[in-house]
């Protein structure tokens, strides 16, 4: 191949891609065009940066050494544009490249609402590690920040930045954070612990305008009319694909990029995966978005497989993420959300799955010992979803059930009426269950 | 009294010598705060990046990665329940 592959994008999915065709292919030529000076590293982790917990240059996850083991040129430009009839990708700065077969892998990005002075110096958000190098600069000269937005990066940015020292005030339109996937008892654990740590969090609360002096952000002024001083507004109202390149391509897109189970887009040779890719999951018959690492780095494979002709098919495993809010570790598994409107964003968020919102007639059981809290989501005998907060220990067990929909119908009213955390009542479940699995393959 | 706490004790240490960190890649989004936290310097997230056990001889297996780790990516697991 003499074109070789060309990625857009060296997040997760982009350089799994890279890896996987490089398996595949030793002497492929392999193209990388990126917009982030930065290139390949890990976008969660940029949340331990803000609290200090990691110096920037422990981001990276390839070594240089194993980084031009992969033999990768690599060329810092934005696309534009996709030809794909002649096989070309126009670049910005340096003209056009032919592909044999293209990867978009372009992400995501923060959505900012049109608000009086978004654009003054002093709002951020958090997509890049220079969005978190920026942050990190402005904190320190800074008082006072408002956080806006729900989900997990809204509490990252408030934690950033009360860890920073800066004195935080985190703003919920209604009455509850994350309502879209937390139940009411679960946003007042998180509320709780955000206030121990120093994060005063207001609800009913809506900015009106950002106010400025000199081209930088002075303070807030509430749909109330209360005016808070502050030098910082931190914005995380969800994001959106980047849907630029392949608008202006021609190529078919709904809320992300559309494609198939084999991560082909609409036009031949031209594949997309990631944060960018609204994947049809062969399961539900419908395209969902997903903003998840794990399944943006097995997207990658997966294209990265189909680009160098070896066809396979990406199945939507269970949407799961793990992630520690209000420095609570939380495990989300398949349908969680109970569908309530949230109105602190506007689409989902990062380290959000479309998934999570499915489960229209499912029950709750829920449970709850210290600061452990599970809550499991039941559709007849199955459980279709779980979130379980504190104490993960039971989080592997839940993935199996959930994932092998798993009959549970023998201790489905034990689970109920279970005065107690019912963590051994899954385990030895599970056990057995497994054990039985094993009895009838031998 | 204080015999039985050390009993316990020590088989907790001896336990712990015969355990293996063990990654749950599906989990992991390669942060590297169980790497940066090595005190030995192994690194543990190119081991969950692979799903490869860290099986080295440089592991203390002293929970340092196991315990920062903020997606509880890694957990000990014993020989016996490894396949």
């Amino acid at each position: 191949m003499t074109a070789g592959y060309v990625i857009v994008g060296s997040g997760a999915a982009g350089i799994a891609a890279v890896e996987i065709l490089r398996e595949i292919d030793p002497r492929a030529k392999i193209t990388l065009v990126t917009a982030d000076r930065d290139g390949y590293y890990s976008r969660p982790g940029l949340a331990y940066l803000l609290t200090g917990q990691l110096p920037e240059k422990q981001l990276f996850p390839l070594t240089a050494r194993e980084y031009a083991q992969l033999r990768i040129e690599t060329i810092h430009d934005r696309a534009l544009a996709v030809d794909a009839d002649e096989h070309r990708l126009v670049l910005e700065q340096h003209g056009s490249i032919e592909y044999e077969r293209l990867l978009l892998a372009v992400g995501a990005q923060a959505n900012m609402p049109a608000l009086e002075g978004i654009d003054l110096e002093g709002v951020v958000k958090l997509d890049t590690l220079s969005d978190a190098r920026r942050i990190l600069k402005l904190a320190r000269k800074s008082r006072r920040a408002v956080v806006i937005g729900g989900g997990i990066t809204a509490i990252e940015l408030a934690e950033g930045l009360a860890a920073q020292g800066v004195e935080t005030h985190y703003f919920l339109r209604r009455e509850r954070y994350w309502p879209g996937v937390l139940d009411s008892q679960e946003s007042g654990l998180v509320e709780r612990r955000l206030e121990r740590e120093g994060i005063r969090v207001h609800h009913h609360t809506e900015i009106e305008r950002i106010t400025g002096k000199r081209g930088k952000v002075s303070g807030v002024e509430t749909t109330s009319g209360t005016q808070v001083d502050c030098q910082m507004v931190a914005v995380a109202i969800g994001i959106r694909p980047r849907l630029e390149l392949a608008r202006s391509s021609g190529l078919k897109i709904g809320r992300g990029i559309l494609v198939d189970e084999r991560l082909r887009t609409s036009a031949e040779d031209v594949f997309a995966a990631g944060d960018a890719a609204q994947v049809f999951d062969t399961a539900r018959g419908e395209f969902l978005l997903d903003s998840l690492w794990w399944p943006a780095v097995e997207q990658g494979k997966i294209a990265g497989r189909n680009m160098a002709g070896h066809p396979a098919s990406y199945r939507k495993p269970v949407a799961m993420n793990v992630t520690r809010i209000g420095g609570l570790t939380t495990t989300l598994i398949g349908a969680v959300g109970g569908g309530d409107m949230d109105r602190d964003l506007v689409s989902i968020a990062r380290g959000d799955s479309e998934a999570w919102r499915q489960a229209p007639h499912a029950f709750a059981i829920e449970h709850e010992h210290e600061a452990d809290r599970l809550r499991l989501l039941m559709e007849d005998n199955t459980i279709v979803g779980a979130l379980l907060m504190g104490d993960q220990t039971l989080s592997l067990t839940l993935q199996e059930l959930i994932l092998r929909q798993v009959d549970i119908g023998a201790i489905r009213d034990d689970l109920i009426s279970s005065q107690v955390f019912p963590g051994d009542l899954l385990t030895s479940f599970w056990r057995q269950w497994q054990e039985a699995g094993r009895a009838l393959e031998s | 009294m204080l015999n039985r706490f050390f009993e316990r004790d020590d088989s907790r240490r001896r336990a712990l010598a015969v355990a293996t960190v063990v990654p749950e890649p599906s989990r992991c989004v390669q942060c590297g705060i169980c790497s940066y936290n090595c005190p030995l310097g192994v690194d543990v997230r190119r081991h969950a990046r692979l799903g490869q056990a860290i099986s080295e001889q440089a592991c203390l297996t002293c929970g340092e990665c196991v315990a920062r780790c903020p997606r509880s990516v890694l957990r000990f697991e014993t020989a016996a329940h490894q396949r």
